[in-house]
């Protein structure tokens, strides 16, 4: 039963309400931090312990902080998780500082760990938050290392830093390849799960109806609203 | 000095672009340019809290923050100013002015987490000019004015990329596309060949 809820709250922040190819939300780490793998997955990879953190915490404060101030008090949570991460990583991983410059900071303005903070952690308990948590953070992680990949691998021919091949399109390194790509996965994303969510209705209507047991999760249009 | 103030407005507005070189701000980009009219009011309401943010935390950090030794605490410092800032703005706006709070004030709750303006608040710590602005020759300190003048151009190259994606999504709305490509894939395609336009000043 716990083991079916939690596989449902996981799917839905990795594939249905996933947040950069779905919700396009998050947008501005996506394209700046995509120019090689291992910078976008390690961005993703912050985003996705901020998220975890601020997450846990909001959840256990929720009956505590009145509704009245509750945006601002989520901002200060993920503010303070967001300094503690850039202690941590000027001290042990200073190249992935380095390279993250100023979207480090701008975590804290990622609309993803604040939508989900109001639309989940601020309603639900806590295991379930932290499970939401690492879910849109991982799916936020894949998105962002898929699109480094295809960037670093057009753009410099190499693989995760691996020289693979000799050519060089530019124009993927530049800031019209980070749109370009971008926006042609999540048209795929799109098509692909259309595709998928097309045959499974067909499979459906072919077997007897049964009547759906899971209520959907809060509103994709709530979380766009914070933005 | 003057070259230098050239130097500055162009790469604040055009070869370093907040948002099409920059990547900052790309929610309200992605957001708010469907019709020209909102994306000039949400492109002057982002340029003048930039200005103002920049006229606030660039002396918190530098004559305060700095001088007590607690710098570890400007994000959380900085995004506090901001919030009050928006907040304050939406209140004068609303009494002095309803018809430009009609316009305009609407955008500006959705200013407080955008990330331009906690970006250039960021950016302008540096003390050197150069740090900011590609292609100067470094020794230049950065100082009130030199960080007022980036933010408004910022701001600035800010409402230009808006109006620009205002006017490409109105006539792309009329267009027939495919499915999968409508809504969001269709405007990042067409930011695209809009950065690559712009991509040409970084070469000059």
């Amino acid at each position: 039963m716990n083991a079916k809820r939690y596989g449902k709250i996981a799917y839905d922040g990795l594939i249905t309400n996933n947040a950069t190819f779905k919700l396009v939300l998050g947008t501005c780490a996506t394209l700046g931090m995509s120019t090689s793998a291992v910078n976008s997955f390690g961005m993703g990879i912050s985003v996705t312990v901020v998220l975890l953190l601020s997450n846990v915490l909001i959840s256990l404060l929720r009956k505590v902080i009145p509704n009245t101030v509750r945006i601002p008090a989520f901002i200060v949570i993920i503010a303070t998780m967001v300094t503690l991460l850039r202690m941590v990583l000027e001290k042990y991983i200073p190249d992935l500082y380095d390279a993250m410059g100023v979207f480090l900071p701008l975590i804290v303005v990622n609309c993803v760990i604040l939508g989900r903070a109001e639309a989940f952690a601020s309603k639900n308990p806590v295991l379930d938050s932290a499970v939401d948590g690492v879910a849109s953070g991982l799916g936020l992680t894949f998105a962002l290392t898929l699109i480094g990949v295809i960037r670093e691998f057009l753009g410099s021919g190499s693989f995760f830093g691996m020289q693979i091949t000799d050519f060089k399109i530019g124009f993927f390194t530049n800031s019209a390849g980070a749109f370009f790509v971008y926006g042609i996965c999540i048209a795929l994303f799109v098509l692909i799960t259309d595709r998928v969510e097309q045959a499974r209705r067909a499979k459906r209507a072919r077997e007897l109806r049964r009547p759906a047991k899971d209520a959907p999760l809060p509103s994709v249009e709530a979380e766009r609203e914070v933005n | 000095m003057a070259a230098t103030i050239l130097l500055i407005v162009i790469s604040a507005v055009f070869s370093q672009n907040f948002i099409l070189v920059k990547f900052l701000g790309i929610c309200p980009f992605l957001g708010v340019s469907k019709k020209v009219n909102s994306a000039l009011s949400m492109g002057i309401a982002v340029t003048l809290v930039m200005v103002l943010a920049t006229l606030v935390t660039w002396p918190l950090y530098t004559y305060i923050m700095v001088p007590l030794g607690i710098e570890y605490l400007e994000i959380i410092f900085f995004i506090f100013v901001i919030a009050a800032l928006v907040q304050m703005l939406e209140k004068i706006i609303e009494k002095l002015s309803p018809a430009l709070y009609r316009s305009m004030g609407i955008y500006l709750p959705l200013i407080t987490t955008n990330c331009a303006i906690l970006g250039v608040a960021e950016l302008l710590l540096v003390a050197d000019l150069a740090g900011v602005v590609p292609g100067l020759e470094a020794g230049i300190a950065m100082n009130l004015g030199f960080a007022l003048l980036y933010a408004l151009c910022a701001g600035i190259g800010f409402t230009l990329a808006m109006v620009l994606m205002g006017g490409v999504r109105e006539k792309l709305e009329k267009l027939p596309v495919a499915k999968c490509m409508k809504g969001f894939p269709v405007t990042m395609v067409a930011a695209s060949f809009m950065a690559m336009a712009f991509y040409v000043f970084s070469l000059l």
